[in-house]
């Protein structure tokens, strides 16, 4: 297994930044916006983006949340593990808000698929968008494109790109894991 | 995750500790989607279950039935009342002809106990037992340790007593199997004659005084008197089983503690506790119906999860 270094923390650190104004620049005070995390991995990256919003552009009351997907998954059955749920947590109704999904890495896009009918479940949002990470582009498999994208990767599907995070890891860093 | 232990729920007695806490969490999501302005996810769109009724049920049923739809699976159920059982129809032949419609799982009530027991070594589907004959009710088990875990926390460790008619009670034998797997201690109270004979083999102590029952438990379990399995008379009249293992409010008032009151239902109001009693905050009654839809969820995705395609 080698493994190679696609972003370091200072560039994690830069992208985060940008992507934080991309946002702004999109949304303004946020007031009609609800910035959901995709559990599991999803989560660390709408924390980080909010806590960038809200201390270094003083934006006040984010609408905040987390999805979990598991239940809407296409593989259900399929995979040999069973699929392992995590906690939902969305306490507003996303009826006529503009909804933005943040994950990690945007790979086949059946997550995001996933997520677009779980989020349903909430009301009707007026749009949707999707920022993520890491883009591995070439690898999808419905059409599904990203509208904030960190970083754009071609990596070849026996490979894997794995995002690490301060609070869980220790470390902010992507890695392109080849086995 | 990991997966289930068992590839058919029949009884708590085959679960370990673990199927039960993931069980549990696996229910702590269902709940949250159940209590969503959408309640339902589309994860077994691809299965169908068959509810088998070949006994009586209301709540149950209807639990399970929302269960199954709130997953998104197909259901179709079947009652033993206008079935081909009275033509003379064996179990197995109604079942297997069932099954050729290609189901994939079957829920079951049956008055013989340890019908889902035969079932499951005779036919290819996933059996969930929905209680059979005086031998288990598993679901109702699971959710009552559930609806005390949310209430009190945690199972272990509490002192449970199960009140009223023990003889002729699934849902007291899977509870006490549930409990003592859970680290809880475990007491029965009821008049005599609906106590089993050596039930102190299963580590349940026999307590036929209800105040002291209660003064040392946490929880109550109250069964309902089942008058129609009771072909003689096990007590001398419903007024005197009422003055003895009857819960009223003024009884709970005088305990030294606040202790939870639970009842699998039907309740006879005014015979195994009072409508005071099973309207009050000390009650958690309905918990335990909304807790049953999102246990039975559970329990059915995990077993569905065992499919494979």
């Amino acid at each position: 297994m080698s493994q190679k270094v696609l972003l370091n923390s200072k560039e994690v650190n830069i992208i985060l930044h940008r992507l934080a104004c991309q946002l702004i620049e999109n949304h303004n005070d946020f007031t009609q916006t609800a910035i959901i995390g995709l559990q599991p991995r999803g989560t660390y990256l709408a924390e980080r983006l909010i806590t960038i919003l809200k201390t270094e552009y003083k934006i006040k009351n984010i609408n905040a949340g987390h999805l979990d997907i598991t239940f809407y998954r296409d593989d259900f059955r399929r995979s040999d593990k069973p699929l392992e749920a995590n906690t939902t947590d969305i306490n507003f109704i996303v009826e006529d808000k503009k909804v933005v999904f943040v994950d990690d890495v945007l790979y086949t896009g059946r997550s995001i698929r996933a997520a677009l009918t779980a989020i349903q479940s909430f009301g009707r949002p007026k749009e949707i968008e999707l920022l993520t990470l890491i883009d591995r582009r070439f690898s999808r498999h419905l059409p599904i494109q990203p509208d904030y994208r960190g970083r754009q990767v071609d990596a070849i599907n026996e490979e894997k790109v794995k995002v690490n995070w301060k609070e869980n890891e220790g470390e902010d860093a992507v890695y392109l894991i080849n086995n | 995750m990991s997966e289930l232990s068992v590839n058919h729920l029949l009884g708590i007695k085959y679960l370990n500790q673990e199927d039960i806490k993931l069980i549990f969490e696996t229910a702590d999501h269902f709940k949250e989607v159940i209590n969503r302005p959408i309640k339902k996810v589309p994860s077994l769109r691809d299965i169908t279950i068959a509810n088998l009724f070949f006994e009586n049920s209301t709540r149950t049923r209807l639990s399970f039935e929302l269960a199954e739809k709130r997953l998104s699976a197909d259901v179709i159920n079947f009652s033993a009342a206008q079935s081909s059982l009275k033509k003379g129809e064996t179990l197995i032949d109604t079942v297997n002809n069932i099954l050729s419609m290609k189901v994939d799982m079957v829920v079951m009530r049956h008055p013989n106990p340890g019908a889902g027991i035969f079932l499951s070594r005779h036919v290819e589907a996933n059996i969930i037992n929905a209680g059979d004959g005086a031998h288990e009710h598993p679901t109702q088990a699971l959710l009552d340790s559930y609806s005390i875990r949310e209430r009190l926390g945690e199972v272990k460790g509490k002192n449970v007593v199960i009140v009223g008619d023990i003889l002729h009670s699934r849902v007291a034998l899977s509870n006490i199997f549930a409990l003592q797997l859970q680290g809880a201690k475990v007491k029965v109270c009821g008049p005599k004659t609906l106590i089993p004979k050596h039930i102190e083999k299963l580590g349940v102590k026999v307590e036929t005084n209800l105040r002291t029952a209660l003064n040392w438990c946490d929880v109550a379990n109250m069964l309902r008197v089942q008058n129609e399995r009771m072909e003689i008379s096990y007590f001398p009249s419903t007024r005197e089983y009422t003055q003895q293992f009857g819960v009223t409010k003024k009884l709970l008032d005088s305990l030294d503690k606040n202790i939870v009151i639970m009842h699998p239902g039907p309740i006879n109001r005014g015979v195994e506790i009072t409508s005071d009693v099973a309207d009050s905050d000390q009650a958690i009654i309905l918990d335990q119906v909304e807790n049953g839809v999102a246990i039975r969820m559970a329990i059915i995705y995990l077993l569905a999860s065992k499919i494979k395609q």
